[in-house]
């Protein structure tokens, strides 16, 4: 009810807005509020603060920030398109922009960021480039970014008799998993407490699954299984950001699903049809139901909140190519095309985007990684504090293993495609095989 | 009739010629006219606004190519064609027969059941409160919660089912969604079927029970021959708005396996929502959803038809 009224009052306000702006110059007059929404409750706190510093350093705006689940904010916020009531700067995606970009519903900040002479080399090298479009213009300033690492259960990893620097240095290949599955199995547990690598193993009766398993990954992977394929010589695409051809069928990629998929066959990870009648990876992990999980950095801190576990990180085991593989992804902040008030709008973008939020503020929660390289590092020193060594997503980074996200149009079609052959078989209901088809279903979209 | 149709009505003695009379007033003429146009009106004007108009809409969106950002273009039948030849839309619809299928009879039977414990057993209004309780909870949360207690690895009932001593059970894998996202509207919906059959069996005078029972009929017998064939119009109500609801089935799927694993729980609804808001496809979805309309449409009819609901078993009563 109270978040009703807020919507509410953030209406009248908007609409209030639109009537200002019938006068030309109106934004430097009267106080202007800058209607913000973005998905992760985790985030809002620190936003909230940068907000409020906003505010202290020009007071003529005001930031009103509204939050909305991952799962209804794209629909909510299609919907304000629509009805004429999208957010003045909302948090965007890289699965989602490419879209917004091409329909016209977001403003390209290309003036503004000449006009005001923003300094693109701050940020760790590549985030910035994922904000321009097809269209060659630039949509977002990056406000964080994010790795992928193995977190695993302290106390589980001590029983196992397994070294926390064994799990600095472990490798794998398609061919027999290398010492990662060798790890993977000496953690798995039956329930007469035979363990994976033991004789007498009960596949089919497993108290503790050595690798936790979120999904199939449909065409994504991020955290499932794209730092196996792409330490494999792997990529989604013939190029990245917007592909023409995508390489779900590549034997490189075939081969690395079929051995992640034989972990389940193992009894190494659960099936399919646990992971879909679970309520998540996550609680799973903390009922010590998984010893290890692969994470993105995002929920770090979501895994050392849960109570009655211990946990540690390890990085993504070396592959075949003698690398590790991370996806590099990250967030920015989109201006909606409808904007009452666009020079308001990107100010807060900018102020986002600046060490004054991202470095005094964000890096200091330790939530997130924030863009800005120096504010990286900070960041790092404030999960240090907390108790937390982010080193092995940040290691990715200065190594130079990260790859960024794919950037593709019709992203949500190839989405329906891959969920649906992934999923079939991730439960062995299909062949990897099935990818052929697949692949070309997908790069019929581009057709 | 009003009084002031009675007012008016002409006062001859019997057994005299009416003198021809001026044509009645207007307002006679109208009669109730313009009061059941006033108390439909609020109705109606909701109706129009919010079903007729969007179904109108909806029905022109099925002919064009639209992803609501940008103005729709018209296509023809194309969406049609395509549908035809649409394996997802098939295996939705398999799906959602699949779910109608076992929450009907699930759902009726149960409903039926209670229904007649409440009618012989009780007049307790805090048990009849007690049986309408998960209706009253909403959607959403009924399928979490449940959706929690069913987990495979963390979930209370498994917890209950390995203690047993049999294996843990995925309720919500492949094979078993279906019928278990039926198990739970039922368990959410039982309450209120049973109190509109309950409303049915009230209806029924006691007088037939009495006559049955000295005609010396076992209570199966009775139940059979005069409470079923008595309460058909209540059932036939029942039955046609709890097909229709089955049908539109979509909150517990969105909350809980979002169509999964693979295709297992796509039900209609569900592939229509997702390609409208999360694959823009609202030009599709709109044909799909106008396709939808004439089966239900369909089925409702039959359903009538074949049971009569107009007409009750009951005269002279």
């Amino acid at each position: 009810m109270k978040r009703c009224l807020a919507v509410a009052g953030a209406a009248v306000l908007l609409l209030s807005g639109c009537g200002a702006q019938e006068e030309p110059e109106q934004a430097a007059a009267g106080p202007v509020t800058i209607d913000y929404w973005l998905w992760d409750t985790a985030q809002q706190p620190q936003y909230q603060a940068c907000a409020d510093a906003f505010h202290k350093a020009n007071p003529q705006y005001t930031v009103k920030i509204t939050q909305y689940g991952w799962d209804d904010y794209w629909n909510t916020l299609t919907t304000a398109f629509v009805s004429g009531t999208a957010p003045d700067v909302f948090v965007g995606h890289l699965s989602r922009y490419p879209e917004l970009a091409a329909q016209g519903q977001i403003l390209p900040l290309d003036e503004y960021v000449t006009k005001d002479k923003v300094d693109l080399s701050i940020y760790q090298d590549g985030l910035a480039d994922l904000w321009v479009a097809k269209d060659g213009k630039r949509y977002g300033l990056p406000k964080d970014f994010d790795t992928v690492a193995v977190i695993y259960n302290t106390d589980l990893l001590k029983k196992a008799g397994i070294k926390p620097e064994e799990m600095a240095e472990l490798s794998w290949n398609p061919q027999d998993g290398g010492t990662y599955e060798k790890v993977i199995a000496r953690l798995t547990v039956d329930k007469n407490g035979k363990r994976g690598d033991e004789p007498g193993f009960d596949k089919k009766n497993v108290a503790t699954y050595g690798l936790g398993l979120n999904g199939s990954g449909a065409g994504f992977g991020q955290t499932e299984w794209s730092m196996y394929a792409m330490s494999n010589g792997w990529q989604y695409g013939d190029k990245n950001p917007w592909p023409t051809t995508f390489n779900y069928a590549d034997p490189k990629f075939k081969e690395t699903i079929k051995w992640f998929t034989s972990l389940i066959d193992k009894g190494y990870m659960p099936t399919m049809d646990i992971v879909s009648s679970g309520v998540g990876q996550i609680d799973a992990y903390g009922a010590g139901k998984y010893a290890m999980v692969t994470e993105g950095s995002w929920n770090t801190k979501t895994y050392w909140n849960l109570k009655g576990v211990k946990s540690a990180l390890a990085p993504t085991p070396i592959g075949p190519t003698g690398k590790r593989a991370s996806l590099f992804n990250g967030l920015a902040d989109n201006i909606s095309a409808t904007s009452d008030n666009p020079d308001a709008a990107w100010a807060w973008v900018k102020f986002l985007g600046s060490p004054a939020c991202q470095e005094d503020i964000v890096a200091k929660e330790a939530i997130v990684f924030p863009a800005i390289k120096t504010a990286t590092v900070k960041a790092e020193q404030a999960f240090k504090d907390a108790g937390i060594d982010v080193k092995p997503f940040t290691m990715h980074v200065e190594q130079g293993t990260t790859h960024l996200a794919p950037i593709a149009e019709h992203w949500a079609d190839i989405t329906a495609t891959m969920t649906e052959t992934m999923d079939a078989i991730f439960s062995f209901k299909a062949d990897v095989n099935s990818l052929d088809q697949a692949n070309a279903t997908v790069n019929g979209l581009f057709g | 009739m009003t009084s002031d149709t009675v007012r008016a009505a002409p006062r001859t003695p019997p057994g005299t010629v009416p003198e021809p009379t001026p044509p009645p007033p207007l307002r006679r003429r109208l009669g109730d006219l313009p009061v059941a146009v006033l108390f439909v009106l609020p109705a109606a004007i909701g109706f129009a606004l919010f079903y007729l108009w969007p179904a109108v809409r909806g029905a022109y969106l099925s002919l064009t190519r639209y992803n609501v950002l940008t103005p729709p273009r018209f296509i023809g039948l194309e969406n049609y064609e395509k549908l035809f030849g649409d394996r997802l839309f098939w295996n939705a619809l398999k799906v959602t027969a699949e779910y109608v299928v076992l929450n009907i009879v699930s759902q009726t039977v149960i409903s039926m059941l209670l229904a007649v414990l409440l009618y012989r057993l009780t007049k307790s209004m805090v048990v009849r409160g007690i049986v309408l309780l998960p209706y009253l909870v909403a959607n959403v949360v009924v399928a979490l919660v449940w959706f929690w207690m069913l987990d495979f690895q963390l979930g209370v009932v498994n917890n209950v089912i390995e203690w047993l001593g049999f294996d843990r059970v995925a309720f919500f894998g492949s094979d078993l969604a279906i019928p278990t996202i039926a198990g739970i509207n039922t368990w959410r919906h039982m309450g209120y079927t049973a109190l509109l059959i309950f409303a049915g069996l009230q209806m029924i005078p006691p007088s037939v029970y009495e006559a049955a029972a000295i005609d010396g009929a076992s209570e199966w017998r009775t139940f059979w021959r005069v409470t079923l064939p008595l309460l058909r119009p209540v059932m036939a109500l029942v039955m046609v708005l709890s097909v229709i609801g089955s049908f539109q089935v979509f909150d517990t799927i969105a909350v809980t396996t979002s169509g999964g694993p693979i295709n297992a729980t796509r039900v209609i609804y569900f592939y229509i929502y997702d390609l409208a808001f999360n694959r823009f496809n609202f030009g599709y979805a709109a044909a799909l959803s106008s396709v939808l309309f004439v089966l239900l449409a369909g089925i409702a009819y039959v359903q009538l038809r074949l049971s009569r609901a107009g007409e009750s078993d009951l005269r002279g009563s």
